[in-house]
């Protein structure tokens, strides 16, 4: 056990995934002897040489199109877009190309690649590097979504990726990098890729997030504990793609009511897939409608105006009252 | 477009016989035997026949998406030729005849055609992608294909095809930058048919010819008689072979044309193109030039050429029939087709259909 950041156990679960496959490689812009803007990758390329971890020219697509053709030939590779806003770059090799590899050869060809990414806000960068695309993704057959919320998640669930013979995009918070240490396990252990994990046990409510929203939810749920005398039940759900319903369904049986808090925009994304189902397998166990908290339908803003975009704890709070009161 | 047919200021042109069926460069000819130069002549009036009788049957509602060949056989058959087994090719749509040489049955072709999902499910030693659909991707995939076989140390090349009008798509130069960049064993192959759909290819660049894009990524480029299949073979196997020495990656443009529409689907190119255009290239159809090479020296007659025509008759309707018999698809195979491990949601909704099917 050691006390790492996310961003360590990051760099500790490709070095150990690096280490046991030999068809593991890593690339990207700037991972090689720089070791990624975010220092993911420090240190990889000294001990695992130029061949496994190296620096790729500065080309989105042509990253995923190396990516995609490296793991038709069998190798595993784990590619990184630098800040996820670049990612419309590489939208056809992603969603075009390795989500539909499997489907279009009737699994002759297959596509085991991981794609990692930072994203998410409230950490003043220019524009298109802090936007949450996850629902594009999710709404992609044939991809799995995935985004981690403490690094315990981050090594185990990034190892369950990089071994998974499917596509998986692995985005990475840039606000949870490194906003806490935990004890992280040194040896390689893996964290199932499709199931929600229930992060504060409550019998009142049902409150669901992901990525940095995860700590939104939580203060607001203590708020509510402390103020209201209130039990709120925090669900993260890990996985954006597949949802895993169950573990949604099997609070809502105990809370009878329920709400989503997302760091994206309103509209057509993850929280309404995440009603959706709601309402598909659980709605007879609900007392009131499922809010979503969010920001508005606009693009992601300028840094400027980000702290009173995102949610926070207060509107959190707010709608967690209106849960209850409805 | 004549004006390009003779030597460029920015890459070299090669043709080894002109349309006389003369041989114009004996230093390009390549080392063929007799009967491997009568194979490419076979594989060419096969290709030919192929294309009248798939253009058939796309009419009749017999196959489904079909781009036709004609014009483009020398291209098609003197580049795959070049290549061996091992090598691996990475199609556009247009480029069903490499794949067929390459391995891809025949029948599995015509299912791929339908829309049937067993189309591409190919042998496992067989080397080529599904022919891309989206221009240009296939060129990036095609550095991975090759970076793979590199660290590998496998002594096989990655090989792949798009249009003149491919080679303006981002991918296009991103595929190439990359290969040159990681020193690749690589072929781009860009068959300059003259027209992306409708569209010419002086709106499509300013630049003289295709192949000079080579020279910003750093990797030769060569300029060929994509109607001349000794030249394109020459060419193709000096770069598979430059390839596979280590020597990096190479871009041809090959100078061709197609005679019929782009697709099936209801293209009309005498909407941009002019008849007198289209004699014009007749002169040079690839077909008639091989077989006056071949006439000249006795090695051709039409006899022989009657008989490759009945044999692909007989294949294609026997293909046909295989095609006929493959087993109706499933909405439930297509989901189990979409990950390893089918994820909870998908196997709820695989049960819903396997309901109905059953």
């Amino acid at each position: 056990m050691t006390q790492r950041t996310m961003i360590q156990a990051i760099t500790n679960a490709l070095d150990l995934e690096l280490e046991r496959d030999p068809d593991v490689l890593v690339f990207g812009e700037d991972v090689g002897k720089n070791g990624g803007v975010f220092r993911a990758t420090d240190g990889l390329q000294d001990k695992h040489g130029q061949k496994r971890v190296f620096d790729t020219p500065l080309a989105e697509s042509g990253i995923l199109g190396l990516a995609n053709g490296l793991a038709l030939q069998g190798f595993r590779p784990v590619a990184e877009i630098q800040f996820f806003g670049f990612v419309f770059e590489a939208m056809d090799q992603l969603i075009g190309q390795a989500a539909r590899m499997r489907y279009r050869s009737h699994g002759r060809f297959h596509v085991p690649l991981v794609v990692r990414s930072p994203f998410g806000g409230g950490v003043k960068t220019p524009e298109m590097h802090s936007d949450s695309l996850e629902g594009l993704f999710a709404q992609s057959p044939g991809l799995r979504v995935v985004i981690p919320s403490n690094p315990y998640d981050a090594k185990g669930l990034l190892i369950s990726a990089i071994r998974n013979n499917d596509p998986v995009l692995f985005l990475e918070h840039m606000k949870l990098y490194r906003s806490m240490r935990m004890e992280v396990p040194d040896n390689a252990y893996t964290v199932t890729l499709d199931q929600a994990k229930v992060v504060r046990e409550g019998k009142d409510m049902t409150v669901i997030a992901y990525g940095a929203m995860v700590y939104t939810a939580l203060q607001a749920a203590d708020e509510m504990a402390k103020t209201k005398g209130v039990q709120a039940e925090v669900i993260d759900l890990r996985s954006l793609s597949p949802i895993d319903t169950d573990t949604l369904v099997a609070s809502i049986k105990k809370t009878h009511r329920a709400m989503v808090v997302q760091e994206a925009q309103r509209s057509a994304g993850v929280a309404a897939e995440v009603i959706a189902q709601i309402n598909e397998h659980a709605i007879y166990y609900l007392e009131g409608p499922v809010l979503r908290i969010t920001p508005p339908d606009t693009v992601y803003p300028f840094a400027m105006i980000e702290e009173e975009w995102i949610p926070d704890t207060a509107r959190v709070v707010h709608g967690l009252e209106q849960t209850l009161s409805l | 477009m004549s004006a390009v047919l003779e030597q460029t200021q920015w890459v070299p042109f090669k043709q080894v016989l002109n349309s006389e069926g003369r041989v114009v460069d004996p230093d390009l000819m390549p080392s063929l035997s007799q009967d491997q130069v009568r194979e490419l002549m076979k594989r060419m009036v096969t290709l030919r026949v192929l294309d009248q009788r798939a253009v058939r049957s796309t009419r009749q509602g017999r196959l489904g998406f079909y781009a036709p060949v004609a014009g483009q056989e020398a291209s098609m058959i003197g580049s795959e030729y070049a290549t061996r087994k091992e090598d691996f090719i990475l199609p556009g749509y247009r480029d069903i005849p490499q794949c067929l040489y390459h391995g891809w049955p025949l029948e599995q072709w015509m299912l791929w055609s339908r829309g049937h999902q067993q189309g591409m499910e190919i042998p496992p030693e067989v080397n080529f992608l599904v022919p891309q659909i989206i221009i240009g991707a296939q060129y990036v995939q095609t550095s991975g294909m090759a970076l793979a076989f590199k660290l590998r140390g496998e002594k096989r090349v990655a090989i792949t095809y798009t249009g003149d009008g491919g080679t303006s798509q981002g991918d296009f130069y991103e595929g190439i930058n990359f290969a040159g960049a990681f020193h690749l064993p690589a072929v781009f192959l860009v068959q300059n048919n003259q027209f992306a759909i409708s569209v010419p290819v002086n709106l499509q660049t300013a630049a003289e010819t295709l192949a000079q894009k080579a020279i910003a990524a750093g990797i030769p480029g060569i300029q060929v008689d994509g109607n001349d299949v000794l030249a394109v073979y020459a060419v193709t196997k000096q770069a598979v072979d430059r390839a596979r020495n280590g020597d990096g990656p190479t871009l041809i443009e090959t100078l061709t044309f197609r005679f019929g529409p782009h697709t099936m689907s209801g293209d009309d190119p005498t909407r941009y193109r002019s008849k007198e255009l289209v004699n014009e290239w007749e002169q040079k159809d690839p077909l008639v030039r091989l077989r006056k090479f071949l006439t000249i020296q006795g090695l051709w007659s039409d006899e022989e050429e009657e008989q490759v025509m009945e044999t692909v008759k007989a294949e294609f309707t026997e293909a046909m029939k295989k095609a006929d018999s493959a087993p109706k698809m499933t909405v439930s195979s297509l989901i189990d087709s979409m990950f390893e491990q089918l994820p909870q949601a998908l196997q709820r909704q695989r049960a819903e259909f396997a309901r109905q099917e059953a």
